[in-house]
């Protein structure tokens, strides 16, 4: 969970990207390293295999500014998607503040969203959280690719709690920042209600 | 202790006190860095020589590789295990769990050795684990009590807004 440091004034929180396979969860954090200046960001940290495919997770540490006198820190983490990395994808869920499912909107990656959605579901369980309780955001990834499902047929399936949800194009940039900055406003808002 | 699911919370009395005794373990220890990171990768403090290292990544490193071996270890029947030790061809690292969730790292190179590091880290392992013990009930407290509003209930959507621009 969050740490608010009265010492140096800061409040540090932890954000997990997760999703299917290749669904971009990586390419988001690598998106967000490359845009954000120097001064604020920190080094990126790709643990992965020889083929790029994350192994254990990929760290960003993001420096975003000043509120009420605290520095807010967001460690972004992404964790390995595919299925039998799940092992390492429950590590990486421990004291998580925030959490963004990156759905990939290609037809054929239907039923791989759905089995991550659950996945994740589980995975929160076994580490106490709830998630219908926690700061929570979808991003549909992929919208530029000609065989997509509809935003509303995703939305139907994997959001019926209606969280904050958004279109994304993480290899463009689009939607890649308004995700970020919706699930920060979760999880500051949580942190304001005390939890 | 500290459970999973609590913030972490520091006060300026028990970071000083905190400081204070990792500067003293660094001395008796003979060692070159000593930080001390929470269970979820987050640094809390830092002292030595620690200039040209990024200890941000380090922490979160720590705290991966801690997640990791205590997964290991479940899966043979262990709760944890509470020292990793790497040894390197100039320096060295020493890790170490307190009281459940901190983690302890020492970074020391030839001037020292591990005997010498396992017994002070033994030594200093207790007295931080008072003060994080400390430090959890006066949060439980500070958090309990009405007339102390944390920092943050002020936060407008503005606020985060700005964060952004």
């Amino acid at each position: 969970m969050s740490f608010i440091n009265y010492a140096s004034r800061e409040i540090n929180c932890k954000i997990v990207y997760y999703g299917p396979g290749l669904c971009g969860k990586t390419t988001n954090l690598q998106f967000i390293y490359n845009k954000t200046a120097e001064e604020s960001k920190g080094k990126m940290i790709s643990l992965a295999t020889e083929t790029e495919r994350t192994l254990f997770f990929d760290f960003l540490p993001l420096a975003l500014g000043e509120i009420r006198g605290f520095k807010t820190r967001f460690h972004l983490y992404t964790v390995p998607g595919q299925v039998f990395y799940d092992a390492s994808r429950k590590l990486i869920l421990k004291g998580v503040d925030g959490v963004v499912f990156v759905a990939d909107s290609q037809e054929e990656r239907f039923d791989a969203n759905i089995e991550s959605m659950e996945n994740l579901k589980d995975n929160l369980e076994e580490q106490g959280f709830d998630l219908e309780k926690i700061p929570f955001v979808i991003q549909y990834n992929k919208r530029d690719l000609p065989n997509v499902s509809s935003v509303e047929e995703l939305s139907n399936l994997l959001n019926p709690r209606k969280v904050p949800e958004l279109e994304g194009c993480a290899t463009t940039g689009e939607g890649i920042f308004e995700t970020l900055k919706a699930v920060a406003k979760l999880v500051l808002n949580n942190l304001k209600k005390g939890g | 202790m500290l459970g999973p699911q609590s913030s972490l919370v520091m006060y300026d009395e028990e970071y000083q006190r905190i400081l204070t005794l990792l500067e003293k373990l660094l001395r008796e220890a003979n060692s070159k860095v000593i930080f001390l990171v929470d269970k979820n990768g987050q640094l809390i403090a830092a002292t030595g020589e620690t200039e040209n290292l990024d200890t941000t990544s380090l922490a979160s490193l720590t705290a991966g590789n801690i997640a990791a071996t205590g997964g290991l270890a479940k899966l043979i029947g262990e709760k944890e295990f509470s020292i990793l030790f790497h040894e390197g061809e100039k320096d060295n690292i020493h890790i170490s769990i307190i009281g459940g969730r901190v983690i302890l790292v020492v970074i020391f190179g030839q001037r020292s050795s591990l005997g010498l590091v396992r017994l002070r880290v033994k030594k200093a392992s207790n007295e931080l684990a008072v003060i994080f013990e400390d430090l959890v009930n006066k949060s439980e407290q500070e958090g309990s009590s009405s007339d102390a509003p944390s920092p943050f209930a002020e936060i407008t959507d503005d606020d985060i807004d700005n964060l952004f621009n």
